[in-house]
């Protein structure tokens, strides 16, 4: 599809123009990858792993990837929330504590004050979704610039988790089983998995249907590409805006509930190098800062890609303080990428 | 009428559009040329007065109210998305959901329909520049995106469409395709008003101009029995006309 897509590009160009575009091998793949956000991530991955996987076979063996999935499963939940909130060309810094107050209501509502477990569990998918409603409320009514109205709230919500557990830890064995079925193994084929990977590879297929097959998908793209054009085309942009940061609230309550699972317990430390890994994610994905352009799926093999290199250089023996400066590398990479594909040749 | 503040925008505007006719307005800046057309889309209320579509008293208060009466507007900086393509943008805010149970529980949207459609609708109205319509916005040229514009407004636009300075970024071949594009919807019956600066543009479509002058309309003239230099004069206040109706 790819190939017969930029050739017809080509032909158009060149009767408007009345001249041959002169095109370089670069020209080509700079136009691949400015039409398909997810190629880059994935090369990256592939290269990723047959490199470490030639570097010690270990990496490749159905083990160490069943643990890769599983320690990503966190980061890629939140990716998904986050990949929602930079479409819209804004961004989220709150979700990872977001996620940390959802966790710790739905732990000690059902531990401390013996609340149902799904009704826990409801409680928590609450909160994650008032988080949304707080955020989506600071940026469309009160027209808070998205960084500065999360970086608020991300002090707020780490606060309010802190004094709602007063510091206190609720292991998986204090709450109904509902909380902690995320914990539970699976077996798929050689790979041993939590049901947490499950249910966040669930939320990847689902938000993808949503954005690339809905009216309410093309509208978040829409409205991320050039806010100013959706309006007058008659969409209602705040209405869409808003609707996005309540989505990905929800998506937040339903990571948490992973987090749960995951970790065994729910801490106020759980995950919290989620909150700045899942933008990672969504950067090394090819998701634009911009806006309108980008996908989950793109997120999904960003993360892979953070949680590949930790393993890869855990493996290779490198001193795991290398490890945060592989990532900053990889970001920067990321978004110095994404500008030059952004400057795409007509 | 309509006023902000103290200052007067519109001071008693007549402006009659018939069937199958391209009306343009001229005027200098400040004129109220931009006044008038939100006024007729519902960007802006007028204070007073009173607009009439086929007959029937209409009144607006949002861009979404007139698009619902079947006025279109397409703007200047055109509203279009970079980012998707040609079909999107032509439905954009409109999309069409498939029939049937995936239409209905999944909410899902009717690609190739609306594919189909927007091919139809470029092919009705003669658009040849636009081969592909899976091609991104950004990667059309000027006109090619100006043509996109058009043919949403014509595809939605059952009552009118407003054109504002639609050749006002195009070269001398693509001004003439915008051009050759406003015939084509008058022969097919659709009134438009063209807004625009370039009075050769104006004075090879239009039926009639509207000059626009400080708020008022300084006359209604024919591009048949009036030079460009006349209505240049009538725009600026160098010659007035005894019979503004034109």
């Amino acid at each position: 599809m790819g190939t017969t897509t930029a050739k017809r590009i080509d032909i158009a160009s060149e009767e408007v123009a009345g001249l041959a575009p002169r095109q370089t091998p670069l020209d080509r793949i700079q136009r691949q990858l400015h039409a398909h956000p997810a190629l880059g991530p994935l090369i990256v991955l592939v290269t990723t792993c047959i490199v470490f996987g030639l570097l010690n076979p270990r990496f490749v063996a159905a083990q160490n990837i069943s643990l890769m999935l599983q320690q990503v499963a966190v980061v890629a939940a939140l990716g998904v929330a986050q990949t929602l909130i930079i479409l819209t060309a804004g961004i989220d810094l709150s979700i990872g504590y977001a996620m940390i107050l959802a966790l710790l209501v739905m732990a000690q509502a059902a531990a401390n004050n013996e609340v149902a477990g799904l009704i826990a569990l409801l409680l928590g998918l609450a909160v994650g979704v008032g988080s949304g409603v707080v955020n989506g409320t600071l940026v469309t009514r009160l027209r808070v610039p998205p960084f500065i109205a999360t970086l608020g709230t991300l002090f707020v919500f780490q606060s309010a988790g802190l004094l709602y557990a007063k510091g206190q830890t609720t292991q998986a064995t204090e709450m109904p089983h509902l909380l902690n079925w995320t914990g539970d193994p699976v077996t798929i084929g050689p790979l041993n998995l939590i049901n947490g990977v499950l249910v966040a590879l669930g939320l990847y297929l689902v938000v993808h249907y949503i954005l690339t097959q809905t009216q309410w998908g093309r509208h978040v793209y829409a409205v991320g590409d050039d806010v100013e054009a959706a309006r007058l085309a008659g969409i209602r942009t705040n209405r869409v805006l808003f609707s996005v940061y309540v989505f990905a609230g929800l998506i937040v309550g339903v990571a948490a509930w992973i987090s749960i699972g995951y970790a065994g317990a729910a801490d106020p430390n759980n995950a919290v190098d989620a909150n700045l890994q899942s933008i990672t994610a969504v950067v090394i994905g090819g998701t634009s800062l911009f806006g309108g352009r980008g996908g989950v799926i793109g997120t999904l093999f960003g993360a892979l890609i953070v949680v590949a290199f930790t393993s890869g250089l855990t493996l290779a023996n490198v001193n795991n303080l290398y490890q945060p400066i592989a990532q900053g590398v990889l970001v920067i990479a990321a978004v110095a990428i994404d500008q030059w594909i952004r400057r795409v040749k007509r | 009428m309509k006023t902000f503040g103290h200052v007067v925008g519109l001071a008693g505007v007549d402006l009659v559009l018939d069937h199958g006719e391209v009306l343009g307005i001229i005027g200098d800046n400040g004129a109220g040329k931009s006044t008038l057309i939100k006024c007729l889309t519902g960007a802006l209320e007028p204070d007073s007065g009173e607009i009439l579509l086929e007959g029937d008293r209409v009144w607006f208060t949002s861009p979404i109210d007139s698009r619902r009466a079947g006025i279109e507007t397409v703007y200047q900086t055109l509203a279009l998305a970079p980012a998707l393509d040609v079909a999107s943008n032509m439905f954009l805010g409109r999309e069409v959901r498939t029939h049937g149970p995936l239409g209905l529980l999944l909410r899902k949207l009717d690609k190739r329909g609306m594919r189909r459609s927007a091919r139809a609708e470029l092919d009705k109205l003669g658009i040849t520049t636009l081969q592909d319509i899976t091609q991104r916005l950004e990667t059309l040229s000027g006109g090619q995106r100006q043509a996109v514009a058009v043919a949403r407004a014509a595809t939605f636009g059952t009552k009118v469409i407003i054109l504002d300075e639609p050749t006002a970024s195009l070269g001398v071949r693509e001004s003439q395709q915008v051009l050759d594009l406003i015939r084509r919807l008058r022969r097919q019956g659709t009134p438009v008003i063209l807004i625009s600066h370039n009075m050769p543009h104006m004075f090879e479509v239009a039926d009639r101009i509207h000059i626009q002058r400080l708020g008022r309309c300084a006359g209604v003239v024919s591009p048949a029995t009036t030079t460009m230099e006349e209505a240049v004069a009538i725009m600026t206040g160098a010659k007035q006309l005894q019979d503004r109706r034109g």
